[in-house]
């Protein structure tokens, strides 16, 4: 029996590069021996992505598309199909988390410096990815058809208009209506299950064959590669599994811990995961009296809000996400981990984090004077942080980096 | 190869390669026009006809055209003569910034003295701005003299749908083309136009 096991393995290992490839990317692939918490919110996002996809085709079956029935065949997943309620909200519970565990990934990226030389790419694709899953939360937003999806896409779809001379037609030709309609919430659906699902998984395929290739980062900045031993295996590493893979399991299940009581418990996350102007269905004579974005646009929201004229608020919001791509040549340090970099940097990442958790805060609220100022400050100090980089980070007195991890 | 063959083979894929691009507007253009309104959609956004000899002086209705609120003020004579009261606040009071369909015809900004006609989608970002007549203080503005105020970004219009200075909104509340037949006023279309 185990004769013939062993001998349709070879067959199949001959066709296809099975052992190959478990060695390279898996038990002889070499990643850091020492690293911590931060290194684990990728696997997360990873995690998040499938659960994405497989509610994701399951909630496609029930759903309708049709200005009609879009919003009613919702409350039908919620109320008659069985089990449905949970898988709507193991998607939209998802959704925030994903967006949760992408931006700490961003952020340790931004703290132990994951852009720099040679992972320039990575970051990039990285970025990408997040620009990508934007697109897709905002299009998965519209689809349930109430008055938040209404409301939020009609204020995004009017950024469009706010583009010179092409604008109003640009706005009509996406809505393919002089309204946010059916015709909209069709092709938002055709965009949000099959176009932004394909970018986005080849994107992730990009970010971590490119990973692999230059090999992942510590919060020491130490470059493994210096010291190999006599089989050319960096000294300061392990294979990543089992070592990694099977204490990665720890963390996804508390993870997995975390998910299901946001499931079960608060689903609309108090208002910042589904809001409640969403359980009303749209209507486009009456508009909310308070429209804002889920908590995850909400520091761009602000943005957008604290500029006066659309246009420049448009500007303003697109530069506040396109900056990220070139944070590797912003970054002008000799260390990569804030660990060895001087106060300077400790500060700036210090403002940054304060003023994207205030600009987050602003966002969800509505607008008053002493708002807008703080908006207008913690913008400011937003592109201050990417903006001076290059100059802090050469200047600062840095620490001598070990040699070992 | 020889170096006349090269140069060949290079005009060679450089003409291909040009034929073959000059192919992609062609091959891009039903994508891209799949995503124009309809036929449907365009039928669908029709004029629309109502009489509006029924309003009350100072009365506000909202008419949906192109599913998007139209509003129809119905002037009393002293709001009219009051819309100099908000003149200073205004950043644009003759619309000199937007295309104005009936710039200079009345004061009420549209085909009638009577009647105003604009569009309830905020020039900011498109909230619907609501109707506030009263002339009294407003935890917005102390001095209001009867407007509309939106409720999303705070942006403020006078009666007639022009904007305040220092408000989000940059524009005056857009007027559609209409027209009236006696009391039936017709919105998205003028025959004179």
């Amino acid at each position: 029996m185990s004769e013939m096991a062993g001998k349709l393995f070879s067959w199949l290992n001959n066709r296809l590069p099975i052992v190959n490839t478990f060695e390279r990317h898996l038990s002889k692939h070499p990643v850091p021996s020492k690293v911590n918490f931060w290194y684990l919110f990728g696997a997360l996002a990873a995690v998040t992505l499938i659960i994405q996809i497989v509610t994701g085709i399951w909630l496609i079956m029930p759903y309708s598309n049709t200005e009609e029935q879009a919003f009613s065949s919702i409350e039908y997943i919620m109320r008659d199909v069985d089990y449905g309620w949970v898988i709507r909200y193991m998607h939209t519970t998802g959704a925030s988390l994903f967006f949760a565990v992408v931006y700490l990934h961003m952020f340790r990226g931004l703290l132990y410096g994951s852009y720099q030389k040679p992972k320039e790419l990575v970051w990039i694709f990285g970025c990408t990815i997040y620009l990508a899953m934007m697109a897709e939360g905002f299009l998965g937003y519209v689809l349930p058809y109430g008055q938040m999806s209404y409301w939020g896409a009609q204020v995004i779809i009017s950024l469009f208009g706010a583009i010179p001379y092409v604008g109003e037609s640009l706005e009509l030709w996406v809505r393919g209506d002089y309204y946010i309609s059916g015709i909209t919430v069709s092709r938002f659906f055709a965009l949000h299950v099959v176009a932004l699902p394909l970018i986005l998984i080849a994107l992730v395929f990009l970010h971590l064959v490119a990973l692999h290739e230059v090999g992942a980062g510590n919060p020491e900045g130490v470059d493994i590669e210096e010291h190999l031993d006599e089989d050319g295996v960096p000294l300061d590493s392990v294979p990543f599994y089992p070592y990694k893979v099977l204490n990665g399991l720890v963390a996804i299940g508390v993870f997995m811990t975390v998910f299901a009581i946001i499931m079960f418990f608060f689903p609309e996350g108090g208002g910042y995961f589904i809001e409640m102007a969403n359980f009303q269905e749209a209507n486009p004579l009456v508009t909310p009296d308070h429209i804002a974005p889920v908590w995850y646009y909400a520091p761009f929201y602000t943005m957008l809000r604290a500029i006066p004229d659309p246009l420049g608020g448009l500007i303003v919001m697109a530069a506040a996400v396109a900056i990220f791509f070139i944070v590797p040549w912003l970054d002008r340090s000799k260390v990569a981990s804030i660990r060895y970099k001087g106060i300077y940097s400790k500060i700036a990442i210090t403002l940054f984090g304060v003023s994207f958790l205030t600009l987050g805060y602003l966002g969800t609220v509505g607008v008053t004077e002493i708002r807008k100022i703080m908006s207008i400050i913690c913008t400011i100090i937003y592109f201050a942080y990417f903006l001076l980089m290059p100059i802090y980070t050469k200047y600062e007195k840095t620490k001598e980096v070990p040699t070992r991890l | 190869m020889q170096e006349k063959d090269k140069t060949r083979r290079k005009v060679l894929i450089g003409l291909t390669s040009a034929i073959g691009l000059s192919g992609v507007p062609f091959a891009a253009t039903p994508f891209i026009a799949a995503w124009n309104p309809s036929a449907k959609a365009k039928a669908a956004g029709a004029p629309v006809k109502l009489d509006v000899s029924k309003m009350q002086f100072g009365q506000q209705i909202q008419v949906s055209w192109r599913k998007q609120p139209v509003f129809i003020v119905r002037h009393t004579k002293e709001s009219i003569a009051s819309l100099d009261l908000a003149l200073p606040k205004l950043a644009d009071p003759n619309s000199d910034d937007i295309v104005e369909p009936y710039k200079g015809l009345n004061p009420s900004r549209s085909k009638s003295p009577e009647y105003s006609v604009f569009s309830g989608v905020c020039t900011h970002l498109g909230c619907a701005p609501k109707y506030f007549p009263e002339v009294e203080p407003k935890p917005w503005d102390a001095s209001w003299s009867g407007g509309f105020f939106c409720p999303c970004h705070g942006s403020m219009f006078d009666i007639v749908g022009r904007v305040f200075k220092g408000v989000p909104a940059p524009t005056n509340l857009v007027v559609p083309p209409h027209m009236f037949e006696g009391s039936i006023l017709t919105i998205g279309e003028d025959k004179e136009l």
